[in-house]
């Protein structure tokens, strides 16, 4: 057997476009018109999805998977245009998706979910998903997911995967100052927490969305509902960073100057 | 003035996004096409926007970055819409609502490149339409979007028709360009020389082949056809100049020149050898009217997706309008919401979104009707070429058919109890039948949509740029409405200006079938009335029933020197009655869309929460529409009912027939008051009022004057749906900014 499994695990964000107000709901806190605003595949995950297809492209015998937990109405929209990207299989699981859900719950359902799929072959198993989230800015729920399927290779902040002759994987990490640490991991199975990773976003291709539709509309059918939230949360204040920038108009200043003022700005809180 | 709050304690939440419109627009369980709107969107909200952002509208030249375009619109699947599966393309099936969402989407940003995505749609059309199966074979594949990993470029299409130059536009009776017999050896097929100018040819200059509408030149043709011309065709294919037009500067138009020699195997649908004479199969006439009958409703849509594009710019325009002021200070409710402080802006953004949501609801259930016609149509060519029946005999054939297509529609508008069940059964069962209902109803609705959406919708247009002052007319305004105003003008005009559209309607709507369906939908609006009062509906139906009168009327008055007033000549009538049809139509699509989002829209998870409010809304929305069109449809037919009769002067005859102040006075002891009741009083000395004549009477018109006063009783209500739709639109939530650059 050859080629990689890749789990992708990633759900939707609002459209950051969007106004986002937070209320509490009868379940919570929860966002103002939060099922009736426009939403996408978090940003981070798209970019472990594609990352994915592409190492699945190069090593034949491969297969993707996309594991997402959000409510199954607004995952059919997002699906519509992710789906015409590349070729996956969606697993859905049904739950709130609005960035008030406890981690640690989220990363149960997902686990539970990647451990139900049907013919994973767990030696072969690429874990990815996104290192951070446009919604769970805890940053940790890849991770605990990771924790709970037993996989102690893992890796956050990629930005490239480079398979190697020997069947290892070069992976490399962000760190500070825009350098990058480079690890070698024998091979599967291994976590992957995606950066920005470095491939452009995939053409679309209708064909490719007519084939996946195939496959995306039952597992929509199916999602089994999820039991996570943040019921017991309380939040007890919500604002605006304070800083309001008066924009002046000044001819001839040096861009040191300007960085400098500008620091000195964010600085200010 | 604010709206008691009770009025408005359910209320639009956010701006409708695509789980309102699938349900109003009945694209629910097709994902292929909500695939094709996402994929569609990002292409014009992406590299169009970008484009129309940096000034690619400032020239008229096809340059590279437009043209650059065109894989955009192969990887989105807008080119490859139009094709079977085994074509290379991606959709089963009738493809009318798909390419009027793809017209739609690009629109909403820019409707040249809408224009520019479709236009090899109706190069290929005439072939899809009529061709012979080598033709469709041939052009489709080499037309579809490369497979992944397939190196080829497609082919692209352009249509010529066009009149003589230098003007522009369609008129289909005034060909420009001319076949003859160029050689032909005994045994062999003969060789056509194609001479051809074009006028305005949107794709010209890219295309790969042409298809061209020309007339007989030589003995040895007959008639009219259309022929395929190829770029490598031996002789002249000149791009020509760019057309220096100042709209739809996405799309490549130009002025070609052609001067061909092709083989006979060119003529669209192919041809027969009669006595030495080529006989195309179908003239170019019969295919423009096939290809035609379906291709206008993208453009009425163009027009529609310009109008609700706007909504959102002007919401914010209008919320930020004053900050920055040292008077509007944040948390002041001029701060806060600008200009919507102010009534006026808010009833004004009301007609604009109404229009643009009943331009819509028209567009795409005429699309959808011939998704369904489609495949019936197939049947009845079928049916007819089994039977041999061609020319008039097909006239007579149908005259069976319609008759049993009114007992149809006449049936499915009773009660179901009191419907006969198995009749009904029966004749649905016949699809020529079905086909009769179809065909007929889509005969007035396709003109209308391409006549309301762009007429109306370009003044309407005008309105939506007035509402952001100066940034309107400026080439950075957000929404690009400065320019969708412009386009709008073309989108009237071409295939097929206001005129075509009108006298089409004007003939169509005479079918009975189709009066016999427009009586059905008048008790269908009724009903929705009863059931849901606050939608407008039963307005319309006082609407359609005045409109209904006014033309039976006119089939059998004359004016005022005896002259038949319904008669094909005579446009100030029938054209007048065509408009304030379309207004009917387009008023009744979105009471129906309304209808079907209260109805369907519970089911769905996204739309459950906000419903009530989104309900609302739209039902105040449908309101003020289906008031606008009653008032235009009581206009227009007041003027067709009285304005063909002659004014009373002030002569003998007239003079005799009023109230003279001696007979007055004497009855006035008789009955009190009288003398009020009178209008026209004539004094002792032969004094009259001070006006043209004595009142017109039209006594023999009594009953349109009651069903007149009806329908502006009709109106009690409209005016507090707008006020409460003011206010939603003052309340919406929207996004922090557009999502396509400004």
């Amino acid at each position: 057997m050859s080629g990689y499994h890749v789990v992708v695990c990633g759900s939707i964000v609002p459209d950051p476009l969007q106004t986002l107000e937070p209320i509490t709901g009868p379940t919570g806190p929860s966002l103002k018109n939060e099922m009736m605003l426009p939403a996408v595949l978090d940003p981070w995950a798209a970019q472990a999805l594609f990352e994915a297809a592409a190492l699945a492209q190069k090593a034949p015998g491969s297969k993707v998977w996309l594991v997402a937990l959000g409510p199954k109405a607004k995952l059919q929209q997002v699906m519509m245009a992710v789906g015409q990207k590349v070729p996956f299989e969606l697993v859905a699981v049904d739950g709130p998706a609005g960035g008030f859900v406890d981690a640690h719950e989220t990363a149960a359902a997902l686990a539970e979910a990647v451990q139900a799929i049907p013919g994973l072959d767990r030696a072969r198993l690429l874990l990815f998903g996104g290192w951070e989230s446009g919604s769970r800015g805890a940053g940790v729920t890849l991770q605990l997911v990771g924790e709970r399927l037993g996989l102690q290779d893992q890796f956050q902040g990629v930005d490239q995967l480079t398979p190697q002759p020997d069947g290892s994987l070069e992976i490399l990490e962000r760190v500070e100052g825009g350098k990058h640490q480079v690890s070698v991991v024998a091979g599967p199975p291994a976590l992957l927490g995606w950066a920005t990773g470095n491939l452009p976003e995939p053409r679309n291709n209708p064909q490719v969305g007519m084939a996946n539709m195939k496959g995306i509309m039952p597992a929509l059918q199916k999602a089994k509902p999820a039991k996570v939230g943040a019921a017991d949360a309380q939040y007890l204040a919500v604002q605006l960073p304070k800083q309001q920038r008066e924009t002046r108009v000044v001819k001839d200043l040096t861009p040191d100057a300007i960085a400098a003022e500008l620091v000195e700005w964010i600085s200010k809180d | 003035m604010a709206v008691p709050a009770a009025l408005v304690s359910e209320t639009l939440s956010t701006l409708p996004g695509d789980d309102v419109r699938s349900v109003m627009w009945r694209l629910e369980g097709r994902y292929d096409l909500q695939m094709l709107i996402q994929s569609v969107r990002q292409v014009a909200r992406g590299p169009v926007a970008r484009l129309v952002a940096e000034g690619a509208r400032s020239s008229h030249d096809w340059t590279e970055q437009k043209n650059a375009l065109l894989e955009h619109y192969d990887a989105c699947g807008a080119t490859g819409v139009f094709m079977e599966p085994h074509q290379g393309g991606f959709l089963e099936g009738p493809k009318n609502l798909a390419m009027a969402l793809v017209a739609f989407e690009l629109a909403w940003v820019d409707a040249g490149a809408a224009t520019g995505a479709l236009a090899g749609h109706l190069g290929l059309s005439p072939i899809h339409e009529r061709g012979t199966q080598e033709q469709q074979d041939r052009y489709m594949s080499l037309s579809a979007p490369a497979a992944p990993g397939e190196d080829r470029k497609p082919w692209r299409g352009a249509f010529a028709l066009t009149e003589p130059i230098p003007y522009v536009g369609v008129d289909t009776g005034m060909l420009g360009g001319k076949v003859s017999v160029a050689r032909w050896e005994p045994g062999q097929e003969p060789v056509l020389k194609v001479e051809k100018r074009g006028r305005f040819i949107t794709n010209m200059g890219f295309a790969n082949f042409v298809t061209a509408a020309v007339d007989s030149a030589d003995e040895r043709i007959k008639g009219t056809c259309m022929v395929i011309l190829e770029e490598g065709d031996p002789g002249t294919f000149d791009r020509g100049t760019p057309t220096k037009k100042l709209v739809h500067q996405l799309s490549s138009t130009s002025d070609p020149i052609f001067s061909l020699e092709v083989p006979a195997s060119r003529i669209v649908g192919g041809y027969s050898v009669k006595d030495g004479v080529i006989v195309p199969r179908w003239s170019h006439d019969e295919i423009i009217a096939a290809v035609f009958k379906h291709t206008r409703v993208p453009v009425g849509v163009m027009t529609a997706a310009k109008l609700l594009s706007a909504v959102e710019p002007v919401i914010r325009y209008q919320r930020g309008r004053f900050r920055g002021a040292q008077q509007a200070r944040p948390g002041s409710p001029r701060y806060d919401l600008g200009l919507q402080v102010r009534e006026d802006v808010l009833h004004r953004l009301v007609d604009v979104w109404a229009t643009g949501e009943a331009a819509a609801s028209l567009g795409f259930s005429t699309s959808r009707l011939f998704d369904e016609l489609d495949p019936l149509e197939k049947v009845k060519f079928q049916t007819l070429q089994e039977k041999g029946i061609t020319g008039r005999a097909e006239l007579r054939y149908f005259k069976d058919v319609n008759a049993r297509a009114v007992e149809l529609v006449k049936l499915r508008a009773k009660p179901e109890a009191e419907r006969d069940a198995a009749r009904v059964a029966e004749l649905e069962a016949d699809p020529l039948v079905r086909y009769a209902i179809l065909d007929s109803a889509g005969a007035v609705l396709c003109p209308a949509t391409k006549l309301w959406n762009t007429g109306h919708g370009a003044t309407v247009m005008r309105e939506a740029v007035a509402l952001m002052g100066g940034y309107g007319i400026t080439e950075d305004c957000p929404g690009f409405l400065g320019h969708k105003w412009m386009d709008a003008q073309l989108e009237a005009t071409y295939e097929g200006p206001e005129a075509v559209q009108r006298r089409q309607l004007s003939v169509c709507m005479q079918n009975e079938v189709f009066l016999a369906q427009l009586d059905a939908w008048t008790k269908e609006l009724r009903h929705i009335a009863s059931e849901r009062p606050d939608t407008g509906a039963c307005n319309l139906a006082s609407a359609f029933v005045l409109w209904r009168y006014t033309y039976d009327h006119l089939q059998v008055a004359t004016d005022a020197t005896g002259q038949k007033l319904y008669q094909g000549p005579r446009q100030g009538v029938t054209f007048a009655l065509s408009d304030a049809l379309a207004w009917l139509m387009a008023a009744r699509s979105l009471v129906l869309d309304v209808v079907e989002l209260e109805q369907k829209g519970a089911e769905n998870a996204v739309l459950a929460e906000g419903l009530p409010g989104l309900v609302r809304f739209y039902q105040d929305l449908s309101h003020v529409q289906c008031a606008r069109a009653s008032g235009e449809v009581g206009r227009i037919c007041a003027e067709l009912v009285y304005g063909y009769n002659k004014h009373p002067e002030w002569n003998a005859d007239a003079q005799q027939a009023c109230w003279e102040a001696r007979e007055l006075d004497e009855l006035e002891d008789l009955i009190p008051g009288i003398g009020s009741c009178a209008k026209d009083v004539i004094e002792a000395g032969g004094g009259h009022p001070d006006k043209a004549g004595p009142c017109a009477h039209c006594s023999s018109v009594a009953d349109f004057a009651a069903l007149r006063m009806k329908l502006d009783q009709c109106l009690t209500g409209a005016r507090l749906a707008k006020d409460r739709a003011a206010e939603a639109l003052s309340k919406v939530m929207i996004p922090e900014a557009l999502d396509y650059p400004v």
